[in-house]
């Protein structure tokens, strides 16, 4: 495994029991994503796309296979760890941008601080908010802000913890073409400037054109192509 | 920010259905807390009764007199230490709806009986044996009509008539009694049976009941069997029994009070559990994906189930306590009203205390189904629902 190899996974085989059907969705699939990438994941409906986001997010597991993410074999960890493991090093950005309604924006933020010990939560928070230009909404709920504010609360959420790997489901999906290039530019940022890894998973070609490089997925394999310009 | 900010966030999310909900548990608090009360104020005369106490009535239903000739002849039967008679007065003050607990007794002989159930200032216990028309009060019944030492009232039959007509007994309020436990009462009022007995127009010499001390609790069965046998065949044959099944008997009449209390309090707390643990099952299924969220966040699963526990405890505790408030507050205004039923009710801390742990397992039982659902959800499965 080259150096600087943060997400691997070997031999991995996912399948689905559809009733008495079983669907296979990855049969011993590869893959090697070096640090500091920005990945685009795109596919037809129903190839796998978000299946592998959950599995490199630890939030469904393989049913064959490794999955290494960071040096650490994420597969084998206990439930228990795995919990604890996401925590500390896994952002998720997802297209509806899920964030609690119910809390203010610098209290969503906050969430993932809540997980771990330490000090300077705030501080944190603060400095998220300032990445996503949106310190000026951290009283703000969820249901006052527009879809491109919240999706950048989300965004915020997913680094306050500053994690290696940030993994992005249809981040965009949701938002019209100028909010998205918005919201495509702060991951461009965070991959550029703070160097984080990132998987996105989406259907817009334009959304794609802003990664390193784009993965297609089809049938339960992988078709690289360099879009890097 | 912490678990109790986001508990107390989640309950205010649905502001309608946590308010009706705390509402619903609030009521079934107040009604536990009232009956409760209601049944350990039925209950504390038996509670209270001594265990060297016997009590001789009459074996046709104690409602019916006995001559006052059976109280000389107990009196000098062996392992009787003391003796004194009861007579029920049926007293009212007033009008008929201000119920009094009045009884007419013989002054020494009730006070050395009853010596180590109330505190009596010597002076008030020497003006009461003294004056013919004077009476003892409980601290209960003086506090609710406001009375104190030297007041003279009159105190009206709805059983009794005296010669000139007249309902109305006046007594001049000797002393204030004290119970000396808390399961003593002291809603009631005690007159001179000679100056009873004197002025009524029926019923002379006869008395209510005799209540006795023996010389120790293991002679009570013997001595009960002896008097029994003493006037058996006659025209009043008696029933002597301990105090505590005749206070129990006593209380029986309005029925078993504590079976009622648990049948009321058991179907208000089945019906609330029922609505509050379904409206938890519901609100935390509308909340699925955010759950999923949290475990994505790296919320244990373990946090989860305690965060949803607390919030059905917080619930609980929100509805409960002002219930038990509540409660507190019709406790005394019952007390307070004219109804004598209610004179002893109190809510006790014991009471209290146990509400509250009631509220911990109301609380838990609620909370437990949507906790342990939340507890299994895998986070791809609830990412997959709206």
């Amino acid at each position: 495994m080259p150096d600087n190899t943060l997400v691997r996974l070997i031999d991995v085989c996912k399948r689905f029991n559809k009733g008495s059907e079983t669907i296979t969705i990855f049969d011993r699939l590869e893959l090697s994503i070096p640090a500091g990438d920005f990945v685009a994941v795109m596919g037809p409906s129903g190839s796998g796309k978000t299946t592998l986001l959950n599995l490199l997010g630890g939030i469904d597991r393989a049913d064959s296979g490794e999955i290494h993410i960071g040096g650490i074999r994420v597969d084998a960890l206990s439930e228990s760890a795995l919990t604890r493991w996401r925590g500390a090093h896994v952002g998720f950005i997802f297209q509806f941008y899920n964030l609690m309604p119910m809390l203010t924006a610098a209290q969503n933020i906050e969430l993932p601080l809540l997980t771990r010990p330490g000090k300077d939560r705030r501080r944190h928070v603060e400095t998220a908010l300032k990445v996503v230009e949106l310190a000026d909404r951290k009283k703000h709920y969820p249901r006052e802000m527009s879809g491109g504010q919240q999706q950048r609360v989300a965004i915020a959420r997913a680094i306050v913890s500053n994690p290696d790997l940030l993994l992005c489901d249809e981040p965009t999906g949701d938002l019209d073409r100028a909010t998205a290039d918005e919201i495509l530019s702060v991951l461009r940022l965070l991959n550029r400037d703070l160097g984080k890894t990132i998987v996105m998973v989406t259907h817009d070609a334009a959304a794609a054109r802003h990664a390193r490089r784009t993965l297609h997925l089809d049938k339960g394999r992988f078709i690289e192509r360099d879009l890097a310009a | 920010m912490n678990d109790l900010v986001l508990i107390r966030q989640n309950l205010r999310r649905q502001k309608l259905r946590s308010a009706l909900m705390a509402v619903s548990i609030l009521i079934a608090f107040a009604i536990f807390g009232v009956l409760v009360g209601f049944e350990r104020s039925m209950n504390a005369r038996e509670q209270a009764a001594a265990a060297d106490r016997l009590v001789v009535v009459n074996k046709i239903n104690f409602t019916q007199p006995l001559p006052i000739a059976h109280y000389s002849r107990v009196r000098a039967i062996e392992g009787v230490r003391q003796a004194t008679h009861l007579s029920w007065f049926g007293g009212y003050y007033q009008e008929p709806k201000n119920t009094l607990i009045v009884t007419a007794v013989e002054p020494e002989t009730y006070l050395e009986v009853y010596a180590n159930d109330y505190d009596l200032r010597p002076d008030a216990r020497a003006a009461f044996v003294r004056e013919r028309t004077a009476a003892l009060v409980g601290e209960t019944m003086a506090e609710k009509w406001g009375w104190k030492a030297g007041d003279r009232i009159p105190v009206s039959s709805d059983i009794y008539v005296q010669k000139n007509g007249s309902r109305a007994w006046d007594v001049t309020i000797a002393g204030i009694v004290r119970g000396r436990t808390p399961h003593i009462g002291t809603n009631f009022m005690v007159l001179h049976y000679a100056y009873f007995d004197e002025t009524r127009l029926f019923g002379k010499d006869t008395i209510g009941w005799i209540a006795l001390n023996t010389v120790s609790p293991s002679v009570n069965d013997r001595l009960a069997k002896t008097i029994d046998r003493m006037f058996a065949n006659s025209a009043n044959e008696t029933a002597t029994d301990s105090e505590k099944a005749f206070n129990r008997a006593f209380g029986a009449q309005l029925g078993n009070i504590s079976l009622v209390v648990v049948l009321i309090i058991g179907a208000a707390f089945a019906t609330i559990l029922m609505i509050v643990g379904n409206t938890m099952v519901m609100a935390v299924r509308e909340r699925t994906r955010e759950i999923g969220v949290l475990k994505t966040l790296g919320f244990s699963r373990v946090r989860i189930l305690r965060l949803i526990l607390g919030e059905s405890l917080m619930l609980a505790l929100l509805g409960g306590l002002p219930g038990l408030g509540l409660a507190a507050l019709t406790a005394v205004s019952l007390r307070m009203s004219s109804s004598s039923l209610f004179s002893a009710l109190v809510l006790t801390p014991d009471i209290a205390l146990t509400a509250v742990v009631l509220m911990f397992a109301f609380g838990l039982v609620t909370g437990l189904a949507p906790a342990l659902s939340a507890f299994r959800l895998k986070i791809v499965t609830s990412l997959g629902r709206s």
